[in-house]
Order: C-alpha cells, then structure tokens, then sequence
C-alpha cells in the first residue's frame, strides 16, 4: 500500500516546469528528506506532494516563510492548526476566549518546543528561531498522518534542530521535510532524495549513499 | 514593430505639455471668472481683522470650549459610526450591491448631507452625525476592503479551502488588516474634525458656528481665539487620541450630543422628505412633464453651475500647482536653510489645518463676494498639501544624494525639480477632484458654483430639485477622476515613483 504514486510527472507552477519526470512512490512510515541547492524544487515537489495528499487523508504542513499571522500570540497561531476541525462560532469563540483544554493542548505542544515563555506573545515579536517554532507547533497541534516540511529547523542551532526532528519523528508516522544540513538529514531520514538540474538524481536510504553522491548534488 | 511603438509614444504624454495644458486652460477661463473686489476695500478689513487677531479674546470661553468639545463630539460619533459600517460592509465589497451604494454615499460632500439632513430631519445632532457618518461609510467600505485585499495571503493559504469563511476572515485576514486600518481611521478622524468644524457654518453647533457668530457682530479677538483653539486642536489630535483612550473618548462624545436638543419632528418627517425628493412632475402624476422639468433643471441650474464650477476650479487648480511647486523647496533644509525651512513647515501647517471651506470664509470677510476668495483659498490650502507632500519625499530625495551635491536654488532646480516633477503632477490630477468637489461646495458662501443652487434649492424646500444637483455633481467629479487617473496612467514613468496622497 502506497500514500502517493508520481509516474514521470512534470511539476511548476504558473505555468513554468521547475521538475520533469519525477517518478517517486510515498510508502506510510517513511521519513523522506530532500536535498539539493536552493532552487532545485524542492518546495515544487513539497507543494505537488502536500496537494495530492490533502484531499486524502490529514497533513500537517510546515511552509517555508512559516504563514503565521504576526498580530495574533504563539497560543492563537498554535491554535490555527485545528481550525478546520469546527465551524464558524466554534472558532469565534476560540478566538476571543480559548478554552481551558484548548489551551491546555497549545501550551503542552509550546513548551515541548520550548515556547512555553512566549505563549502569549504577538509572533511579530519573536525572532525567527521563536517564529520557525511557532509554525512547527501549529502543525504539532494539528498533528495528523502526514508532516509536510520545508526548512523546518533551518533558523535553529544543532542541538535545537536535532531535538526538534526527534520531536517530528515520534509524532508523525510519515514525514516529508526538506533539510539543507547533510548529517541532520543523514541522522533523521529513513530515505534521502536528491534533486538537481530539475530531475530526481538520487533516492536511496541515507546507509546506501556516500558523501560523494550528496556533494554532487551542490557541487557544479 | 515600428508602429506598434509610435503609437506607444503617441500614448505616452509628456509631462510638461500636461501641465503646460492645464495652466493654458486655467488662463483661458479667466476672462469668465469673476475675480473683482466686489467694492470692498480689502485693506480696511484686514487692518480691523488683524488687530483682532493680535489681541485674541478668550472672555467668551464657555462657548469656545463648548464648541470645542462639540467639534470633537460630532466628528469622532460620525467616523465612529462610519468605520463601523464601512467595517460590516468592507468584505462585500466586491458584490455591486454593495459598492455602488458606498460610491453614491461617498461622493455627495459632508456639508451638503448637512444640507440634506437638516431639510429632511431637522437640525439636531442626528443630523451633523449622519452627515459625517454617511459619506464615511463609503470611504472607509472602500479602503478597508482595500487593506483586507492587501493584507498577507500566505496564512489564509495554509489554512486551506475547508476551514469557513468567517473563520478563514478573522483568523488570516482582519488580525492582519487592523493596524493599517486604525491608523487609516486616525487619519479619517482628523478629515472628520474639520468637517465637522465646517459643520458649523450650515448651523450646527461647532467651531465654525462661533466663528461665524464672532464675525457677525465683528468680534475679532475672539475670531482670533476661536482660530488658535481649532490649530491647537488639530495639531495635536495625535497626542490626545490614543488607542487605549478611544472608548472613552467614544462614550463621551456620545453623552455630550446626547444633551444637544433634539428639534421636533412631526410624524414621518422622514417620509415627507423622500416624497419631497421626488421630481415635482412625478408627484402632480404628469410622467411626461418630467422630460421638460430635467430640461429646466439643466438650463437652468446644472449648466450654469457646472461651468462656473469648472472655470474656478480650472484656476484654482493652475494655482495650486504653481504655489506647491514654488513652495515644496522650502521645506527641504539644504534648500532654504534651517530658520526659512522652520517658517515655511509652520506657514504650510496653518494653512493645511484650515480646510478649504473655513479659509474661504475669512477671505470673503475680506474681498467680499465674488470667485475670489473661494479660488484663493482651494489654492492656498491644496497648494499646502502638495507642498508638504512633495518637500516630505524632497527631503528624502536630497539625504540620497551624493556628498558634493549643489545646495539653495541650484538644488532645487537641478536635483529636486527633475526627480520629482512627476509625482508633483501626479498629486496635483489626484487632487483634481477634491478641489472641483470643494469648489462646487463653496458656492454655500455665494458663488454661482453648484453648491449655490443646491443651497438654494435647499432653501426653498425643493428636495427634488437638490437631489438632481448633487447627481450632476457626483457625475462632475467622477467624471474628473476618470479624466485625472486616464492623464495619471499615460504620464506613468516606468520607474515608478509616487507619494502617498494621505492628507484630507
């Protein structure tokens, strides 16, 4: 059983093919990390995967420049992820007054990203570390079968960052993440895919792939 | 190719055949504008006003501060009333339903809904409220479905298509727009204090109904106080307006007209005032009169008024340009020096504050009746803004120059003229129609302008016949803002360079 199945695809948008002949197959349980240099696809081939998978079952999505509204604290944002679940007055009322085990579950998944501080703070207050955290917790609250991510901990230091992929692995069962450090994605894939010159280059298990094969992937 | 790229070029107008155009056209109307004296001795009166003015009086304090307080009451219910309507009616202002509406109410100026209201429910505090309210609601419908539509759409994105439309609204879009849209209110709020300070002089109780009071019976010094009490007002609004005290100011505002009497009103005075809005042949049941009444109406009101409306406003306009142009260096520093840029800040802000309306009444007082006063006045107080718009980006223009650039006359006319040309012509279109929408207002002072047979037809209760003025004169000014924004298009550089016109 498969989540997604691309058969030589083209993927762009508006229009511009940014990837060609992307042939992948998306099995539950996989932790898939993409690697390649800035403008080699790897938000086209996120932004391809978040839109089949979507209309089937629930994703967690983490964009790269994060879509948080800046006016609202951590908590509200957090609160975002689950604002689909419920109607209108629903989420009226969430929004003026949270309830308590509503906010119970935005404060557990803050301070698990060390935001417990910051809950009640304007985003547009924070640094982009706090900012980055903020868009990972709204996607935690969320949760579902599937975390989408593009640069997730690209504005987090090592250690941060290497707590932070533990975190995604054990709370969602399939995650797709695009990573730019090499031994954070060699650490925390169960299969790396390397893009470049608007192709799939590469796709193995990170055991099977040598430092040679990923430096290509930047180099040249 | 070659063609396509002449047809361009003839597309393209050039900036100065523009301007050139208009002050042509500006001289051209003066042999029809009544620009006399009126056999006034303009010097005798400005020798009496000017000692007044030296010596204000402030012994009529109580009514000063009361209608002070009035002032401010009646423009923060009005733009209260109408950002909270234009706040309901912003998210559906794509819908036709809702946005030709706004545009009507938005395009009959504040003093003449005073007119309207008055004729139709009375003068109370209803009226000065509503005239203020009315016109807002359109604006501010207008320019809050703007902000929500400019407003970041990357978090209403991530939300995706199944969350609601309220949700997906005040989640990712209102949190978003609400800063732009307070200071946006802020700015309407001291646009709604000088109306409302003009409200005064079609009756209702503010600033300008003192002054017009003091005038009559020819107590300058407290002419004087009035003047200096409505600057300071203006000039710090944004220190007394904070946005942790706007309830307050709210309820209180509220509670003050709340002690206004409020004049009787027969029953279904309101319905009487809509039947009184229907054209008189309609009423007497005659269908086919109504063909030879509109006919009378444009003989006899609209053309005429249309065309002394355009023929001052034409001058007023070519006066607004060359004082901005003339004046926008003198607030840059390394043009005029420290103590001449100090004086020309200070000249400009007085001369912003006074709307239009209030600066032409001193001048009657002072030429006496005729296109006069009305022309210097939209001159003065529009050439102000422009001057204070274009110095602004002047300034900023000259901080980017290089350290060996020229200073006084050589920069202005080398480094700054040329830069700024375009957005100065640019303002001056944009300021095209406010200046016909005043100049049409001006004729409640007496000049033969629109507002003088509105004002008439007002008087004599013909509501109908008001109402078919203030469509010719909505059509008038969108007309000129079709007109200025076809100029404004082909005059576009493609580096694009414009101010932000944000000054009432």
């Amino acid at each position: 059983m498969s989540l997604l199945r691309f058969r030589d695809e083209t993927l762009g948008h508006g229009g511009r093919a940014v990837l060609s002949g992307v042939s992948l197959t998306l099995s539950p349980g996989e932790r898939v990390v993409l690697l390649g240099r800035s403008g080699a696809g790897k938000s086209t081939l996120l932004a391809a995967m978040h839109d089949r998978l979507r209309a089937e079952m629930r994703v967690a999505l983490v964009p790269q420049e994060h879509g948080l509204v800046p006016q609202l604290s951590a908590e509200r944002n957090a609160l975002m992820g689950r604002l689909d679940d419920h109607g209108a007055m629903h989420n009226l009322r969430t929004l003026i007054h949270p309830r308590a085990q509503d906010r119970a579950g935005a404060a557990a998944v803050l301070d698990e990203l060390g935001l417990a501080a910051q809950a009640g703070q304007r985003v547009e207050t924070l640094s982009g570390g706090q900012k980055q955290r903020v868009a990972l917790a709204r996607a935690f609250w969320r949760g579902g079968a599937v975390l989408i991510a593009d640069e997730p901990v690209s504005a987090l230091d090592e250690t941060q960052g290497a707590q932070v992929l533990d975190r995604i692995a054990e709370r969602f069962p399939t995650a797709l993440v695009a990573l730019h450090d090499v031994a954070q994605a060699r650490a925390f894939a169960t299969r790396i895919i390397g893009l470049a010159r608007g192709r799939i280059v590469l796709d193995a298990a990170p055991g099977r792939i040598d430092n040679a094969a990923i430096a290509a992937l930047y180099g040249g | 190719m070659r063609r396509s790229r002449r047809s361009m070029a003839a597309e393209r107008l050039s900036r100065l055949h523009v301007a050139g155009g208009f002050c042509l056209a500006a001289l051209a109307c003066l042999p029809f504008a009544d620009l006399g004296l009126a056999g006034v001795d303009p010097w005798d009166a400005l020798a009496r006003m000017g000692a007044g003015l030296l010596r204000p009086d402030f012994s009529a304090v109580e009514d000063i501060f009361r209608a002070t307080a009035l002032t401010v009451g009646f423009a923060l219910a009005g733009v209260t009333i109408g950002g909270m309507a234009g706040l309901v009616l912003a998210p559906f202002y794509h819908l036709r339903a809702v946005r030709i509406p706004a545009i009507a109410l938005r395009s009959v100026h504040e003093l003449f809904w005073a007119l309207f209201l008055i004729a139709a429910i009375g003068l109370g505090p209803m009226a000065g409220v509503l005239a203020i309210a009315l016109p807002y609601a359109g604006i501010f419908a207008k320019v809050f479905a703007e902000q929500i539509e400019e407003a970041d759409p990357r978090p209403a994105a991530w939300l995706g298509p199944r969350a609601d439309a309220l949700t997906r609204f005040l989640w990712t879009r209102a949190p978003l727009a609400l800063r732009p849209m307070w200071s946006y209110w802020l700015y309407r709020f001291e646009c709604g204090m000088r109306a409302s300070a003009v409200l005064g002089f079609v009756g209702l109780p503010t600033l300008g109904f003192q002054l017009d009071a003091f005038f009559k019976v020819g107590n300058y010094g407290a002419v004087s106080a009035v003047m200096m009490v409505y600057v300071i007002l203006i000039a710090t609004i944004r220190l007394w307006m904070r946005p942790r005290l706007v309830p307050l100011w709210i309820a209180a505002a509220f509670a003050l007209l709340a002690t206004i009497p409020v004049p009787p009103m027969g029953q279904g005075a309101i319905l009487r005032a809509l039947n009184d809005m229907t054209p008189a042949p309609i009423r007497g049941g005659d269908w086919a009169g109504l063909i030879p009444w509109l006919g009378d109406r444009l003989g006899d009101e609209i053309l005429p008024g249309l065309a002394s409306t355009l023929v001052a406003g034409q001058i007023a306009l070519a006066l607004t340009g060359l004082i901005a142009f003339l004046a926008f260096g003198l607030v840059v520093r390394e043009v005029a020096g420290r103590a001449g840029r100090a004086g020309a800040d200070l000249v400009l802000i007085l001369l912003r504050s006074f709307p239009e309306y209030m600066l032409a009444y001193l001048f009657l007082q002072v030429f006496g009746p005729s296109m006069l006063p009305a022309v210097l006045a939209l001159a003065l107080h529009n050439g102000a803004i422009i001057a204070h718009l274009t110095g602004r980006e002047a300034a900023g223009v000259t901080r980017g120059l290089r350290a060996d650039a020229p200073r006084g006359l050589t920069l202005w006319g080398w480094e700054l003229v040329p830069r700024l040309f375009g957005p100065f012509l640019a303002l001056c279109l944009y300021r095209w129609e406010i200046i016909l929408r005043e100049t049409a207002v001006m004729g409640l002072l007496g000049v033969a302008t629109l507002g003088f047979y509105v004002d008439t037809a007002m008087q004599q209760l013909r509501l109908d016949r008001a109402l078919v003025l203030l469509i010719a004169c909505g059509l008038m000014t969108a007309g000129v803002d079709a007109l200025s924004r076809a100029i404004r298009a082909r005059l576009r550089s493609p580096a694009r360079h414009d101010i932000k016109p944000d000054t009432c």
